[in-house]
């Protein structure tokens, strides 16, 4: 093995991102977790006796059969999405977020996708969903599900955010002592397949005076948005498929409108309608709770993008660093609605010196994207951060200048750099910086 | 199974209407790679000048949509015909909402339909403590919204929650005529129609920006 040493690259502790990936260092004294069950008898030793003595049990019997749709292990069951708190009377309208700091890799399990439900998960037989596209078309025209499947289909791997994620970081004068799951758990990956809408705009001929395209849901309240006609001609899909399987009743199924990069309320479940027009219908969400208040007292309208952000899921709020003076391997997600990701830096004093972190493959457009940093932690008080720039130059603001440009109580598109304090017990807590 | 037949009988259709069109050899490709299954990445190929597709959408006939076009615009297309009053609005208001949006529509814990969004309000001067509870009462129909039509087409389409598209066009009418007059927007004398509903100036409107 070549030998190597571990660098320093930024302050209390950063190493060069290269460190675990090069061979031989010595990490793994503090790393390990725990002895293996030691046994002092060496197997087949003896030939009067059998092997069994040092095995465990489920080496000793048959193991059990599979079922027809696995599950994880019972082991796992603390792997959970939360219920957001709400009062009995506004409980239909749910929201649940995925456990984000569980998530290794860049896909998340679909049972665990986060799902915001504002008028509940409608039970939709689908032998009788239609999808209807009319309006301002050559040839209005209705598809059952079934047709649509036979369509041509295009696959991509996404993330898919709230505009509302980690909204109270924007809003809450005094940092709250949540975790990731409770922060940040708006946001999921997902690989998305299904059908460029463009195929059906085309077979149903889009009028030159189209501009937007009014998106509406079969659910309980018939959820709707208008959305440029452009960037759904550009990369939007109707989803039927997600991670492989036909999309789950909670994130739309029999079928959903999929807009890469673009907030989460405008990737209409259950889709039924799409009516072309030449105007916005100014419709619920986006006439009051998904617009941002700007510093001045203005209502901005209209901000689809997820911008530029990224935070550490490793270690993160309300965990426990086991070992003091440890080493550990930083790990977190970065995403854009603008592409891909670039660059992801690393602070472990607060944002007094930075490195650059490992960004793992695969780095795609609009998709979560993993970073990862080797940290050497001495045992005293340290503040993580992380700050993502994607490729089309946008760096992530820190929370003052994101709050600078937004009203107080403004609560949107909140992508502010997240801090996580470290105390010398090995405390991790949510701050601001 | 029957399901299948039937739209296999479909694909075959559309086959040989395609077969007269001349467009055979993508055919013989779609209808081979439907057979094995892989139709996505054979009709994917890059360099294919024009989008193959199966066209299974069938015409869409006015009678079919018609119930269904219920999207309020703020130029009042699609607003339908009917009529309600402040007074009948309060009744409604008070029976059908007032459990969830408040006596007042600011109190919650259901979203807030009057007064100014923010953390502080001299009008309600228990504001401050109504957002920690709910603080999703920091935002507020009343001073954000900038079309009345919307008022009108969320709540017949979504209001009240527990069971949505239950109100007839009268009583949204006349609860929309209630949520203004909440916000002075409306005096108790007009009636609210298609007409007098888009005369409403509403705050938000001057505050808009789009964003870019
Ligand atoms: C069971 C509780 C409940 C009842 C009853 C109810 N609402 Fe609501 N209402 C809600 C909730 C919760 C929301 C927020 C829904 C969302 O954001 O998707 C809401 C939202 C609204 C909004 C939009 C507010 C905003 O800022 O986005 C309006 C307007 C409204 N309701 C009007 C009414 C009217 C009128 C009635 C009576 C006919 C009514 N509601 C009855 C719970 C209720």
């Amino acid at each position: 093995m070549k030998k190597t040493s571990v660098k320093a690259v930024a302050g209390n502790g950063l190493l060069d991102r290269r460190s675990f990936l090069m061979s031989g260092i010595a990490l793994s004294a503090s790393c390990s977790l725990g002895p293996l069950a030691a046994s002092a008898s060496k197997p087949g030793g003896v030939s009067s006796q059998s092997i069994s003595e040092s095995f465990p049990e489920w080496m000793k019997v048959p193991g059990h059969a599979a079922t027809e749709y696995g599950q994880p292990s019972a082991h796992e069951s603390q792997v959970r999405r939360h219920l957001q708190k709400s009062a009995p009377e506004t409980s239909i309208f749910s929201i649940w977020h995925t456990p984000i700091e569980n998530q290794r890799g860049i896909i998340t399990p679909s049972g665990l996708h986060f799902t915001v439900n504002h008028n509940g998960i409608p039970d939709i037989a689908p032998q009788r969903h239609v999808l209807m596209i009319h309006g301002l078309v050559e040839r209005p025209l209705k598809f059952d599900v079934d047709s649509l499947m036979l369509y041509p289909m295009v696959s991509n791997i996404h993330f898919l955010e709230c505009a509302g994620n980690t909204a109270s970081n924007a809003v809450s004068l005094t940092s709250l002592d949540q975790s990731a799951q409770e922060l940040f758990g708006q946001i999921s990956g997902s690989e998305w397949t299904g059908i460029p809408l463009k195929h059906l705009f085309k077979e149903a001929g889009i009028k030159a005076s189209a501009k937007w395209v009014i998106a509406e849901g079969a659910d309980g309240g018939s959820h709707s948005r208008s959305i440029p006609l452009d960037k759904l001609l550009d990369d939007a899909i109707i989803a039927l498929y997600q991670n492989g399987e036909r999309i789950r009743p909670s994130q739309g199924y029999p079928m959903r409108l999929f807009v890469p990069g673009w907030e989460g309320n405008l990737n209409i479940k259950w889709l039924h309608r799409l009516e072309v027009t030449d105007q916005p219908a100014y419709t619920k969400d986006e006439s009051g709770l998904y617009s941002d208040i700007l510093e001045d007292g203005k209502i901005q309208r209209f901000s689809f993008h997820m911008d530029v952000k990224s935070l550490i899921t490793h270690p993160s709020g309300r965990q426990l660093l086991p070992e003091k003076r440890g080493f550990y391997e930083i790990s977190g997600l970065a995403w854009s609605g603008y592409g891909k990701i670039k660059l992801v830096e690393v602070s472990a004093d607060g944002g007094k010196t930075w490195a650059r972190a490992h960004i793992e493959s695969p780095i795609l457009p609009k998709s979560l994207t993993r970073f990862s940093m080797p940290w050497r932690w001495n045992g005293t008080d340290a503040i993580l951060l992380s700050r993502a720039t994607d490729e089309a130059g946008r760096v992530q603001p820190t929370r003052d200048q994101w709050r600078a440009q937004h009203a107080s109580y403004s609560f949107n598109h909140y992508n502010g750099i997240q801090a996580w304090h470290i105390s010398s017990s090995g405390v991790v807590e949510n701050c601001y910086v | 199974m029957f399901d299948r037949c039937y739209v296999c009988a479909r694909m075959l259709n559309t086959v040989a209407v395609t077969l007269l069109a001349g467009k055979a050899s993508y055919v013989v490709l779609l209808f081979g790679a439907l057979l094995l299954g892989i139709q996505t990445t054979l009709l994917r190929a890059e360099d294919t000048p024009q989008l193959l597709t199966p066209e299974l959408g069938e015409p869409l006939h006015p009678s079919d949509i018609e119930n269904y076009e219920i999207t309020i615009f703020p130029n009042g297309k699609n607003l339908p015909e009917g009529q309600g009053t402040v007074a009948q609005g309060e009744v409604l208001y008070q029976t059908q909402c007032a459990m969830c949006h408040g006596k007042k529509g600011i109190e919650g814990p259901a979203a807030r339909l009057a007064g100014s969004d923010g953390w502080f309000s001299f009008r309600d001067p228990l504001r401050v403590l109504r957002i920690r509870k709910h603080p999703v009462l920091l935002i507020s129909v009343g001073s954000m919204w900038p079309f009345a039509t919307t008022i009108f087409d969320y709540i017949r389409r979504a209001m009240p929650h527990q069971a949505p598209k239950s109100l007839n066009n009268d009583e949204v009418y006349a609860l929309t005529a209630y949520i203004l007059h909440l916000n002075d927007l409306l005096n108790t004398a007009t009636q609210l129609d298609k007409h007098s509903i888009l005369e409403i100036n509403m705050p938000g409107k001057a505050r808009s920006v789009i964003a870019d």
